[in-house]
């Protein structure tokens, strides 16, 4: 029974008086209102604004977060009412549902705002009523698209680590953006494309007189020219069809695709044309195969996103173009019945039978008017007349469909790229406020140190020690420091890892031979292991994390990039051009991880004068050899 | 696009608790704190359910230096004591009040159950050094003293020195909760988080 019919329970109760006179049995027993509880107003007070309700009207939804006791959960003893800490102007919608059974969705609202507000009152989307169900779904459709378009563009960057060969050159050929080497091939298959494309015209136009013979087209003047730069355009089709056909993740569904149908038909013609012999009765259906070359000029839509667009339309609105398909035809062939009857009588009329008539009712309604045919009767002008004007109206129809929803595909397009763009300036936004809370942990783990510092040396106390975090910015920050005593290991930040990092191997660099491991109890052997997950595999490293444990005496930064690990370079050097050439390529914001390990260098004295690597040319260029060949591996 | 059926099914994934009274009975806390419990819940999770990505996303903003995500993983497996893939409130309530009001058995029990992941009674050294790498990840890279490959491996070795008793090389909840009761430190930090709410 509906909510609000119960309302009118007790006036149908009353009305039952009526039946008592003429019944023969007794009446039963009128149910006891057992909780005889006097309707309550409730107060709900949504970020400060009251509403009032009847405790009833909330209950006749018992499995939603009002009409349960889950709102118990929030109620707020000392005031008396319901306090939520939401959306007052999603909450109003809400609230009428439960008066009005009805839920409404609010054109200004965001639909994702809208939903977690629905999901935080246990109400699903589903009833919503049918006056507003169109525009949250049509909303709810958007966003979809929009977060899907987000994980696609994400999948696509996070698939970067090991890709073979073949899938290198597969996405090299679907997004030529990624490398110069696909762009090189992009730029260079639609010069040949549109290359062929002119070849197939300009064969065709009359190319002045041979003396002695008729005129010629081009084509058979120049005929070796013209078949040189067929086989060359030919020759470059094919490469590329066998090299996207080779890296296709899955044949099958390549070879189906549109777009290698259509390079495969733009390229047959050509070889059937080898292989055929240049025999009189098969010359006929080659040159209709020639007609096939032209279809070289639908490979452009490869490289170009408005053809696929106009593609993608076209197959979006086939209900729509079938529906004009089908009426057109109605429409023609009950004008042709008619002008062809009409026009019967007059003498030497064209209209000699009614499919002969469907080329004037086509071109009439068409408005085209060529004028090769046109009625004589009056009949058939009055018929005629009415036809063009139907033919109008019928093509209109169907037409603003199709570019509505041409606009809405390529402003989805637009608005993707618009996205794509947008998206580094979010991420960079999400990485600052990582880094922000991350700061602010070991910046007042320093102001405690320096409080406790200043507290043992007894020296005046400084201003910026007496700023206080809230209570959960130490709550959060105690928690982290009890991690740290977990584990045993301190939290820094970047460049105090990376000076430590430097520190080490410069401080282990020159005592190769004795054990240094004991004389620096704080500084371990790994130097900057690779601890995060997401750092790609360094394809060169010749030094798995087996040997580094094997070297232990050395600090570890492994210089990247040459085939033999022997770079070294004196002490003196690197203290001298340590700090330039090292340091600005740590420093930027892209390292995190630097896998680093030094091989042992036979005989480093302490002067470091000495520098037994082969193929080290000179002190002065080891250290930009250096500098360049750190790997730079960002670990996000 | 979704069928209609995807989306009813995706939608009716909501839960709701037992009632304030029936919870306040079965845990150790008081109406107003699991008021303030609930609220918080409700707000990252309005479906009233936690799956395991949404709980490792909340927790890994506490630890933005580090990969949290395993670690995560094992403490939902901990809180999720019937195995169904989600916590509900209900879960997260009886987890909570061990940990937070619970005696030193109940908490030293809880805590033996999140190291034993197959939860099979016995903590081996491989399942305890699952759970410190976790727990080393979440420090992150730049850390003092730099992080060792073998770290994690030297402190359960530390651990299983201190705690397997007979030498058998797995520790059970007895010899567990015997080493921790006479090692003071543990002692003391089990009171450290009383009066967190």
């Amino acid at each position: 029974m509906a909510a609000g019919v119960a309302a009118w329970l007790p006036f149908a109760r009353a009305a039952a008086i009526g039946w008592m006179p003429v019944a023969n049995c007794p009446m039963p027993l009128a149910p006891a209102d057992k909780s005889k509880r006097q309707d309550e107003l409730i107060v709900l007070n949504v970020s400060g604004r009251r509403f009032q309700t009847w405790r009833t009207t909330l209950e006749r939804y018992p499995d939603t977060l009002l009409g349960s006791t889950e709102k118990e959960f929030f109620f707020n003893e000392d005031t008396k009412e319901y306090f939520f800490d939401r959306d007052p102007e999603v909450f109003r919608c809400v609230l009428n549902f439960y008066r009005t059974g009805k839920l409404h969705y609010p054109r200004y609202e965001c639909i994702s705002a809208y939903d977690d507000e629905l999901a935080f009152y246990g109400i699903l989307p589903e009833i919503i009523g049918d006056c507003c169900y169109e525009e949250y779904k049509d909303r709810k459709r958007e966003n979809a698209e929009r977060l899907m378009d987000d994980n696609d563009s994400e999948n696509n960057q996070e698939s970067m680590p090991s890709l073979s060969f073949r899938q290198t050159m597969w996405r090299a050929f679907e997004n030529p953006h990624t490398s110069t080497l696909a762009l090189v091939f992009y730029y260079v298959t639609g010069f040949f494309i549109a290359v062929s494309v002119i070849t197939n015209v300009v064969e065709t136009v009359p190319c002045g007189t041979v003396p002695g013979s008729k005129e010629l087209p081009c084509g058979e003047r120049y005929s070796v020219a013209f078949f040189c730069l067929d086989t060359a355009c030919v020759m470059i089709f094919t490469v590329e069809y066998l090299l996207r056909l080779f890296a296709a993740p899955s044949r099958y569904r390549f070879i189906r695709s549109v777009m290698s149908i259509i390079d495969v038909v733009a390229i047959m013609p050509y070889y059937i044309g080898l292989v055929m012999t240049n025999n009189e009765d098969v010359s006929g259906a080659f040159v209709t195969l020639r007609v096939f070359r032209v279809f070289r000029i639908f490979k452009f839509s490869r490289h170009s996103q408005g053809l696929r667009i106009l593609g993608y339309t076209l197959k979006s609105c086939a209900s729509e173009l079938g529906f004009l398909l089908f009426s057109l035809t109605m429409a023609i062939i009950i004008f042709a019945t008619v002008m062809f009857y009409a026009e019967k009588g007059s003498s030497a009329s064209k209209f000699t039978s009614i499919p002969a008539s469907f080329w004037y009712t086509i071109v009439t309604m068409t408005t085209l008017g060529y004028g090769d045919m046109v009625p004589k009767t009056i009949a058939g002008k009055i018929f005629g007349s009415i036809c063009s004007l139907s033919g109008v109206l019928v093509i209109a129809l169907p037409v603003p469909v199709i570019v509505s929803n041409f606009s809405r595909i390529y402003h989805q397009n637009q608005r993707a790229d618009k996205r794509r763009a947008q998206k580094k300036a979010r991420l960079a936004r999400i990485r600052v406020a990582k880094t922000g809370s991350s700061n602010a942990y070991l910046h007042s783990k320093r102001n405690g140190l320096l409080t406790e510092a200043l507290e043992l040396m007894g020296t005046p106390e400084e201003e910026h020690m007496g700023k206080t975090t809230s209570l959960i910015e130490s709550q959060h920050h105690h928690l982290l420091h009890c991690l740290e005593k977990t584990t045993n290991h301190e939290f820094i930040d970047e460049q105090m890892f990376e000076q430590n990092c430097m520190e080490s191997s410069m401080q282990n660099y020159p005592s190769t031979r004795s054990p240094s491991l004991s004389s620096h109890p704080g500084l371990t052997t790994t130097c900057c292991s690779r601890r995060s997950k997401k750092t790609t595999h360094l394809p060169n490293s010749n030094l798995p994390a087996t040997r580094l444990r094997s070297m232990q005496e050395l600090s570890t930064i492994h210089i990247q990039g040459s085939e033999q690990p022997s770079l070294t370079t004196s002490r003196s050097s690197l203290n001298l051009k340590a700090d330039d050439g090292l340091r600005p390529n740590c420093k930027t914001s892209q390292i995190t991880t630097a896998i680093i390990s030094i091989p042992t260098p036979p005989a480093l004295t302490p002067e470091g004068e000495s520098r037994p690597a082969p193929a080290s040319p000179g002190p002065n260029t080891n250290i930009p050899s250096i500098a360049s060949n750190v790997v730079k591996v960002s670990a996000l | 696009m979704d069928s209609v059926e995807d989306e009813l099914e995706m939608a009716t994934v909501r839960h709701r608790p037992e009632a304030l009274e029936l919870l306040e009975a079965q845990s150790k806390f008081t109406k107003k704190e699991l008021q303030i419990l609930y609220r918080g819940f409700k707000n990252e999770c309005p479906s009233g359910v936690v799956n395991e990505e949404t709980f490792k996303e909340i927790y890994s903003q506490f630890f933005p230096q580090g990969d949290s995500t395993t670690y995560a993983h094992f403490l939902f497996n901990a809180f999720d004591t019937d195995h169904n893939g989600a916590v509900s409130f209900e879960d997260f309530i009886k987890g909570l009040s061990i940990l937070l009001r619970g005696t030193v058995q109940e908490k030293l029990n809880w805590a033996f159950n999140l190291y034993d992941i197959n939860k099979d009674g016995y903590i081996t050294k491989e399942e305890m050094l699952d759970i410190m790498k976790a727990i080393y990840d979440m420090m992150g890279k730049c850390t003092y003293p730099v992080l060792k490959e073998d770290a994690p491996r030297q402190h359960v070795e530390t651990f299983f020195q201190k705690m397997d008793k007979n030498k058998d090389g797995v520790v059970t909840i007895d010899e567990f909760i015997e080493s921790c009761q006479k090692d003071e430190n543990i002692m003391r930090s089990m009171q450290l988080f009383e009066n967190v709410i």
